[in-house]
């Protein structure tokens, strides 16, 4: 499933990376811990997280994550955007809380078409 | 240590120590330039996993590092040399979930003591010594197809 799809389904708000939201995703992962994203996540997840300070976009970035998405109406620094559109990654914002989110998110992913 | 000696590459790069806005940087270098030397897609990524455990762990901890790629045919070494406190009790420094991390650095999500716990299974050999007052030195190897 294309991210642009979980954004529309779930009325996400699109922080940067507009250009790069026909990436698929694969899969996903919660976390706020940057080490366990980094140990347990894979390549093509959306990551779901409250953490909003710069070093999500590397860990993003080194995992070839498809995208961010910010629970809880938490927005990116302004540093995070930046660098995050300099590294292609889109970042999402969900008023919903980590456990909704990711229960809906996982329903998507698993449902058969 | 039963390689050829064809050298594919070799270079350094410095950590500074402290700072969290650069965090990263490394890592994203040494996975760049893994990527164009045509090494498989897993391999880039657990180069990527141990690099960036290895860099936080710096910048959370030490005063400066040198951090040296080497890839030769076959294998993937990277070397982290820091100068700083040094770990007094490696043993407990390994254990899952052993953090001396102070709460700034909690606050961004970093302090699982999880950092070498990720080093030690995405490498294929994984060695690490450290002086207190001095520095730590780990030696990581990945094998590539
Ligand atoms: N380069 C280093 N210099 C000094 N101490 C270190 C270094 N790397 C790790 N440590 C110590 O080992 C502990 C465990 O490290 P790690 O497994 O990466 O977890 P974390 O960084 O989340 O605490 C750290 O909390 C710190 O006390
Ligand atoms: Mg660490």
């Amino acid at each position: 499933m294309k991210i642009e799809k979980i954004i529309q389904t779930l009325e996400l708000e699109v922080k940067c990376g507009k250009d790069y939201l026909d990436k698929e995703v694969t899969g996903g992962y919660t976390g706020d811990l940057l080490s366990d994203v980094m140990g347990n996540s894979r390549e093509g997840y959306i990551w779901i997280t409250r953490q909003v300070h710069q070093n999500i976009v590397a860990v993003a970035s080194l995992k070839e994550h498809a995208g961010i998405i910010l629970i809880n109406s938490c927005q990116p620094t302004q540093e995070t955007m930046e660098k995050a559109e300099a590294e292609k990654i889109p970042i999402m914002v969900s008023s919903l809380p980590a456990f909704e989110l990711s229960g809906k998110i996982y329903n998507l992913l698993t449902a058969k078409s | 240590m039963g390689e050829t000696n064809q050298n594919l590459y070799s270079g350094s790069f410095n950590i500074e120590g402290g700072n969290f806005n650069s965090a990263g940087i490394v890592s994203t270098n040494i996975k760049s330039i893994l990527k164009k030397l045509g090494i498989p897609g897993d391999i880039v990524r657990k180069a990527a996993i141990v690099s960036y455990e290895a860099e936080i762990n710096v910048v959370s901890y030490a005063k400066k590092a040198v951090v040296t790629l080497t890839v030769n045919p076959g294998v993937v070494h990277i070397e982290v040399i820091d100068e700083g406190q040094g770990i007094p009790n490696i043993d407990l420094a390994m254990q899952e979930g052993w953090s001396t991390a102070d709460q700034r650095i909690r606050e961004m999500g970093f302090g699982a003591g999880m950092g070498l716990c990720n080093i030690k299974n995405y490498s294929d050999e994984f060695h690490i010594s450290s002086e207190v007052g001095r520095g730590t030195h780990l030696k990581m190897t990945i094998q590539t197809p």
